[in-house]
């Protein structure tokens, strides 16, 4: 488990993570907030459909890919959470709306 | 379009440092990266972490504040957000940022874009509680998070420096697991001469290890054979040390086997690479200015080479200088006495990089070891394109689909590239790398059809 | 060791002819260069297209149908024998038009089509009322499309692939690194020198693609083909949806859109440009306006090997007797009709009918 070494100063923002609602910090990545809030499995592979969370945190991997406000594949290491936010596990490859 | 003097890609401290020096040269200089606030990396949230934590963090790292004070006081304009997708051979450059893209035009070009870790294949690396060392550093420089039942694998001196701010942050990690071959201290002591002029470093070596140690975190060398365990998330790290097996119990395993240039702007605009035996990796070729082979195309911090903050911000000036040259200013007597002082700092390099160089576990994994995490291929795959007459990794890519991913071959380059050479029986230098193309990262197509058109095709649609 | 044929470059029509040539028990070699080169088999589009080919040389357009045809049951047996499949999805494919100017010139087309080949050209055009029950989700601009039943798609990497495979376990070999310097007479036979040594075959097939241009005069013939620059980008994976390709757009097995593709005079400059890309981009999103939600992961480069006039060129050399060349910028299309037709003319020594057609002799024509 992470854990926060401070508790947060200035505020919390809160968001959900499919439908839980989860407190973060301002300044939190969807994914530094998932993590201290116990998550680890961010998506399912669109190959084998395997579990995977977030690996580098910097961007690079991949690996953190969640639906966030209904855009897929977004990476939640590079993308600051906001209050009222609704984050999804990113199962395998994206749906589209054709019609 | 106006083009700058110097636009210079990433906003860690050589970025900083290349863009304060230009810009007061006189220079017109824009700086993008991809980050909210500048740091890099390594200063990672330096201008907003509170003060008890950076304190935590050491002195080392609150250096970087000096230097993001300067960048911001400078005349360099500073894009932040800004997502560099391709980078043209005019050196025009496309990036995004808040869902549009927009294009820059420069005479120099600085890639600042420092390095990444260096992708560790094996089994069970993809299992959800295993992350890069980086990681969680990343999550307690920027987040203030810890764990509470780290296991740290590999080697390197990150390795080390994690464990002693996890320690300072209340959180030591549950064990380290050291992979050092017993052979690198010996090839290593060889460059202990040189290494002595980096003193300073060394002390700092030696108190980090003591730190460790007074804090009685379990400490395993030598260990192989290493594997990580767990049904839908990792539970357990297996290795086998000095003849006896071993199995820890976590739910978070941090890999490291040091960092390695990023290569994805340099490969795109088709700098020319070599193949360092000791860093294990390719390098941009360079040179004495940091000057890449293609022409007013400058590497400058980790992309050119590991050597870390002080040297990255070092480089950063000469290239600076140097461009300032071009256009016409002597800048002759502070380049040398820059390249002095950078010769001094860079001495600790080659003993670090003998000790801590990976592995051949890490650089050549077993077959049934996911080599490609995106589209799943793994190490025996890629020996039997081998086999059926693949010579490099660009037919490697086109047979299996590895570097396919959204990761563009990031966390498999290196090891697609070292696989194959190993199976072929030649140095990487000639079996090379992926050729890379735009966009650097992934692009919606809304934001790409958003740009001026160059239609090729006469016919009507 | 003497092979039977030596065949000079490992893309989609070396390995398809190998192949083809294996199959009849040949001992064959495949010479080809290392991993970088210009490789068009690994850049294409992976279209296999009957409708529109052969405007002005009704050869052309039969012997694209023809390979279309054998197709099904070539595909079945290369993954029969390698366990590769080559994706190929016979499904039919359109061309759509995006403006009544686009509709009337593809309806003069199919019709003139009509006029050479009969009824069994089989391409219709369809209005947009009818195209949208076969192909949902179609832009407000699409007037209506030509749809032919024909037409389908494939794996081009993994053709290659189950190709070179394929060429193994006939019994063939296959060198990289192995770029042809010269070609001889030796004997009754053909020595190739190449930077992996020199190798003793009955006969020679030419098929380096640009190669062949420099190749070509070592053994009598005059092959002038030049590239032609193609972009093409690639979108992350989506759940399936179409299983019918279009000229520009087709949804690959893995779920990714590929969107085709530029064409550019550009010599033998390989980078992506942005304005290109954009290009690609707005003509893909006018075509099916969902793909605007999605994000390009890559896109690449590649040059099509082309001749004057557009069509496939194919030589036997007078001087060198049992020597071929090879030449066409629809590879997959055609990969049919080199394993199962070409294939047994060269090995049985001579190229018959309908291939006089494909001589160079029609361009010198042309020049008068
Ligand atoms: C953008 C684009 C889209 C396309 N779309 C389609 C499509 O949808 N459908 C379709 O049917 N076709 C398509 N094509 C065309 C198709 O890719 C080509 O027709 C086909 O790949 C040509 O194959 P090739 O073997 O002649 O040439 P290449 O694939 O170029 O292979 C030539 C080989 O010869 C080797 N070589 C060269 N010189 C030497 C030498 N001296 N010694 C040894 N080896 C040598 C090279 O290394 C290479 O491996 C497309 C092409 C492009 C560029």
């Amino acid at each position: 488990m992470f854990k926060r070494i401070n508790a947060p100063k200035n505020g919390k923002v809160s968001f959900t993570f499919e439908g839980r609602s989860i407190d973060a910090a301002p300044g939190d990545t969807v994914a530094s907030a998932l993590m201290l809030a116990g998550e680890t499995h961010f998506r399912d592979t669109p190959v084998s459909q395997s579990q995977r969370g977030p690996f580098c945190l910097m961007g690079v991997c991949f690996e953190c890919l969640v639906e966030i406000d209904g855009v897929p594949n977004r990476q939640a290491c590079m993308v600051a959470v906001r209050e009222g936010m609704s984050v999804r596990r990113q199962k395998g490859a994206i749906g589209v709306e054709i019609e | 379009m106006n083009a700058c003097d110097l636009a210079i890609i990433g906003a860690g401290p050589a970025g900083m440092a290349a863009a304060t020096e230009a810009a007061n040269a006189g220079l017109s200089v824009i700086l993008l990266d991809e980050q909210p606030a500048p740091g890099g990396q390594i200063y990672r949230g330096i201008e907003t972490v509170p003060e008890e934590r950076r304190k935590l963090l050491g002195p080392d790292y609150g250096k970087g504040l000096s230097i993001a004070q300067a960048f911001r006081a400078s005349n360099a304009t500073y894009i932040p957000e800004a997502t560099v997708w391709n980078i043209n051979p005019d050196l025009s450059i496309d990036y995004s940022r808040n869902g549009g893209s927009s294009q820059i035009s420069t005479r120099h070009l600085l890639i600042a874009t420092g390095a990444v870790e260096r992708p560790t294949p094996m089994p069970g690396w993809t299992l959800p509680g295993v992350t890069t060392a980086g990681a969680l550093q990343i999550l307690l420089k920027a987040h203030g998070g810890v764990g509470d039942d780290v296991v740290l694998v590999g080697s390197g001196p990150l390795l080390y420096l994690l464990a002693q701010q996890m320690i300072e942050a209340g959180g030591p990690p549950k064990a380290i697991i050291e992979t050092i071959d017993r052979s690198h201290y010996l090839k290593a002591a060889r460059h202990l001469p040189r290494a002595l002029s980096a003193l300073s470093y060394l002390r700092k070596g030696m108190a980090m290890m003591r730190q460790i140690r007074r804090a009685g975190v379990p400490h395993y060398t030598g260990a192989r054979d290493i594997r990580i365990e767990g049904a839908q998330r990792a539970e357990a790290v297996c290795f086998s040390a000095h003849g006896r097996a071993h199995r820890i119990e976590t739910t978070s395993v941090a890999l490291h086997q040091g960092v390695v240039p990023n290569q994805q702007a340099t490969r795109l605009l088709g700098c020319d690479h070599v193949w360092s035996e000791s860093q294990r990796c390719f390098i941009p070729k360079l040179d004495a200015f940091f000057e890449s082979s293609v022409e007013n195309v400058f590497v400058a911090g980790d992309g050119a080479g590991i050597a870390g903050a002080n040297s990255a911000e070092i480089r950063g000036r000469i290239v600076a200088l140097r461009v300032a040259q071009k256009l016409g200013d002597d800048k002759g007597t502070q380049i040398r006495a820059l390249q002095k002082k950078l010769s001094r700092d860079e001495a600790i390099r080659p003993f670090l990089e003998t000790l801590y160089a990976p592995s051949d576990e890490v650089m050549v994994p077993h077959d049934d070891v996911l080599v490609c995490r995106c589209e799943e291929v793994t190490a025996g795959a890629i020996r039997e394109a081998v086999d059926l007459g693949a010579p490099g990794p660009n037919q490697i890519k086109s047979f299996l689909r590895s570097g396919m991913g959204p990761c563009q071959g990031r966390m498999c380059g290196l090891a697609v590239s070292s696989i194959i050479a190993e199976r072929r029986k030649e140095n990487p230098q000639s079996i090379g790398y992926y050729r890379l193309r735009p966009p650097l990262k992934p692009l919606l197509l809304s934001e790409l059809a958003q740009l001026e058109r160059e239609p090729t095709r006469d016919e009507p649609l | 060791m003497n092979y039977d044929t030596i065949v000079v470059g490992g893309g989609l029509v070396g390995a398809a002819v190998a192949h083809g040539l294996g199959r009849l028990g040949e001992k064959v070699l495949v010479l080809d260069e290392g991993d970088v080169a210009f490789r068009a088999s690994r850049g294409n589009f992976g279209l296999v297209w009957v409708q529109s080919k052969g405007e002005g040389m009704p050869e052309y357009a039969r012997w694209s149908r023809h390979s279309a045809d054998v197709w099904p049951d070539f595909s079945e047996e290369l993954q029969e024998q390698t366990g590769v499949d080559t994706a190929y999805h016979k499904a039919g494919g359109v061309h759509l038009c995006l403006s009544e100017e686009a509709w009337e010139r593809q309806s003069a087309l199919i019709k003139r089509m009509h006029n050479v080949h009969g009824s069994d050209y089989g391409a219709v055009m369809i209005k947009r009322d009818e195209l949208i029950k076969m192909l949902p989700g179609i832009g407000p601009e699409v007037v209506g499309a030509s749809w032919s039943p024909h037409d389908g798609h494939a794996s081009p990497l993994y053709l290659l692939r189950a190709l070179h495979e394929s060429i193994t376990r006939f019994g063939g070999a296959y060198r990289n690194e192995a770029r042809v310097e010269n070609i001889e007479k030796d004997g009754s036979g053909y020595r190739v020198t190449t930077a992996a040594g020199s190798f003793k075959g009955a006969k020679v097939v030419l098929a380096a693609g640009l190669g062949n241009r420099k190749l070509g005069p070592l053994v009598g013939l005059e092959v002038p083909v030049f590239p032609q620059k193609g972009q093409i980008l690639v979108t992350e994976r989506t759940e399936m949806k179409f299983s019918m390709p279009t000229v520009f757009i087709r949804q690959t097995d893995e779920g990714s859109f590929l969107l085709g593709d530029s064409h550019e005079d550009a010599g033998f400059d390989l980078t992506s440009r942005t304005g290109i890309m954009a290009d690609i981009a707005t003509r893909a999103i006018r075509s099916f306006p969902f793909l605007k939600d999605l994000r390009l992961v890559r896109s690449w480069a590649a040059l099509r090997v082309m001749s004057p006039d557009g069509f496939p060129i194919y030589q036997q050399s007078d001087s060198h007797p049992g020597v071929f060349s090879v030449n066409c910028h629809s590879g997959v299309t055609l990969a049919g009709a080199h394993a199962r037709t070409l294939a047994p003319m060269i090995a049985r020594g001579r190229l018959e009918e309908p291939m006089s057609a494909f001589s160079t002799e029609r361009l010198n024509v042309q020049a008068h």
